[in-house]
């Protein structure tokens, strides 16, 4: 297939973007996105052209690194996948597709496409984790009793990959659902109790120290974000950090 | 706990607490209204006494002003947090394909909602409020009406046409902010009710009944008098 891209260029943080036109020919609907990409930017260092700039690690939909807003949406028309996972066959022959970076003011462009997400770096280093003794006598996790349900839970929380698209796609650039996630993983297990009210109020002092903004409740990151991380999450976060304050 | 407040979770714990008060006094104030089509005599008596109660006037009144003005302010200023965090806005943004209209417009029916707010203080609460306590007047009666005069003043508010389109498109806008509001409320006081099939339908029947039954109040007393 032929499309037509919209691209978002920006030369570094401290330039002014803009959007560039580029035809891409001969594209195989059984490509990925990133595959796509990969075409154009041959494309371009052919011709003597900057390449695109673009995050992608895995390329298998674990890392989270892969960062675009497509056609108006994080990671594209598709549900649950991220961009690397996200296929061509989604698009059309004549398409004209409008690739830009994840928006918010805490995720500030670093060139391109790529944006700098070290904010959810420092939200985790504030509280999202356990303080393990790990010197040689550590309790073999397997040992500690945990309801099946919590478990479970607690995985699907553990799910979150911290790609930002909750962030990109919220129209306050709320941080929430990530934050909920990283909560709950922790706030669901024995192992997670000793530093519950801590974790709550430092991750959440964090990402409003980072200038994410306040949830709303659309419930647009839960639709677009590629591990289904649950609202509930939001909602036990707020719980625990109620809990927490009183 | 005070810090708990100045957190972005705090606050919007706040708006829903704001947002249950307010919810709950429409309940009340449409069942009280909707009897001024059905019995105006028993609609005369409850406002009477709505308007005469110490305990609604001097603690209950107080209270509801205070939430309206908060919803509104800390609405407003949680709107301003917001646009700052955003940064750039997108080229193209397709924010039908994740959330409903009135879900990512609760700013533009929450403006709607106070402009009617101010169109309906002028119509009935400054009056209301110059008769009592300026005028000292806590009779209720009116030269040339029979009984008490609320009934009257009602239905003469609804006379003029504009005035009922106006409110007409109010209440449209009130629903539009409830169908979110409603279940929003539960979610940010940490409840996942709001996520269930049976809290929804309640919260959609709310969004629909609360407006509707304004409306049909103003329309009928438009048609009837």
């Amino acid at each position: 297939m032929n499309l037509t891209l919209k691209i978002w260029r920006q030369k570094d943080s401290n330039s002014k973007g803009q959007m560039v036109d580029y035809k891409v020919t001969e594209i195989s609907e059984h490509m990925s996105f990133l595959e796509m990409m990969d075409v154009l930017n041959e494309q371009l260092v052919n011709a003597g052209e900057e390449p695109v700039a673009f995050d992608h690690d895995c390329r298998e939909g674990i890392c989270g690194m892969c960062s675009m807003y497509i056609n108006g949406e994080a990671h594209g028309p598709d549900r649950g996948v991220t961009t690397c996972q996200l296929h061509m066959r989604m698009f059309k022959d004549g398409d004209t597709i409008t690739i830009e970076p994840f928006r918010a003011a805490a995720f500030p462009v670093i060139k391109d496409l790529v944006v700098d997400r070290s904010a959810f770096d420092r939200i985790q280093h504030s509280g999202g984790y356990i303080s393990v003794n790990t010197s040689g006598n550590t309790q073999d996790a397997n040992s500690i009793p945990i309801a099946k349900q919590a478990a479970d839970q607690a995985m699907d929380a553990a799910t979150c990959i911290g790609c930002g698209a909750c962030v990109a796609t919220c129209k306050n650039s709320s941080a929430m659902l990530f934050v909920g996630a990283k909560v709950s993983q922790y706030a669901l297990l024995p192992q997670g109790q000793v530093e519950a009210a801590d974790r709550v109020k430092n991750m959440v002092a964090q990402m409003d120290l980072e200038g994410f903004g306040n949830c709303t409740n659309t419930g647009a990151c839960e639709v677009e974000c590629p591990k289904g991380i649950s609202l509930d999450n939001i909602a036990r976060m707020n719980r625990e950090l109620m809990k927490a304050s009183i | 706990m005070p810090g708990f407040f100045k957190s972005s979770i705090g606050r919007k714990v706040a708006m829903a607490l704001s947002a249950f008060f307010l919810m709950f006094f429409l309940l009340q104030h449409l069942a009280i209204n909707i009897l001024s089509v059905f019995s105006p005599e028993t609609f005369n008596e409850v406002s009477h006494f709505m308007g005469t109660n110490p305990v609604v006037q001097f603690a209950l009144q107080p209270v509801l002003i205070f939430a309206v003005v908060f919803h509104f302010v800390m609405g407003f200023i949680l709107e301003l947090k917001n646009s700052k965090a955003n940064g750039v806005s997108y080229a193209k943004n397709n924010g039908a394909a994740n959330s409903t209209w009135f879900s990512r417009n609760m700013i533009y029916s929450g403006i709607t909602i106070l402009a009617f707010i101010v169109l309906h203080f002028i119509d009935f609460w400054f009056p209301e409020i110059n008769t009592k306590f300026i005028q000292g007047d806590w009779s209720g009666m009116l030269d040339g009406v029979d009984g008490f005069r609320y009934h009257e003043e009602l239905k003469h508010k609804f006379v003029n046409p504009i005035r009922v389109g106006a409110y007409v498109i109010a209440f449209v806008f009130l629903g539009l902010h409830l169908a979110h509001g409603f279940t929003s409320a539960f979610q940010s006081m940490g409840g996942t009710v709001g996520r269930k099939k049976a809290a929804q339908n309640i919260g959609k029947a709310y969004s629909i009944i609360i407006p509707a039954g304004f409306i049909f109040i103003a329309l009928y007393h438009h048609f009837n008098h």
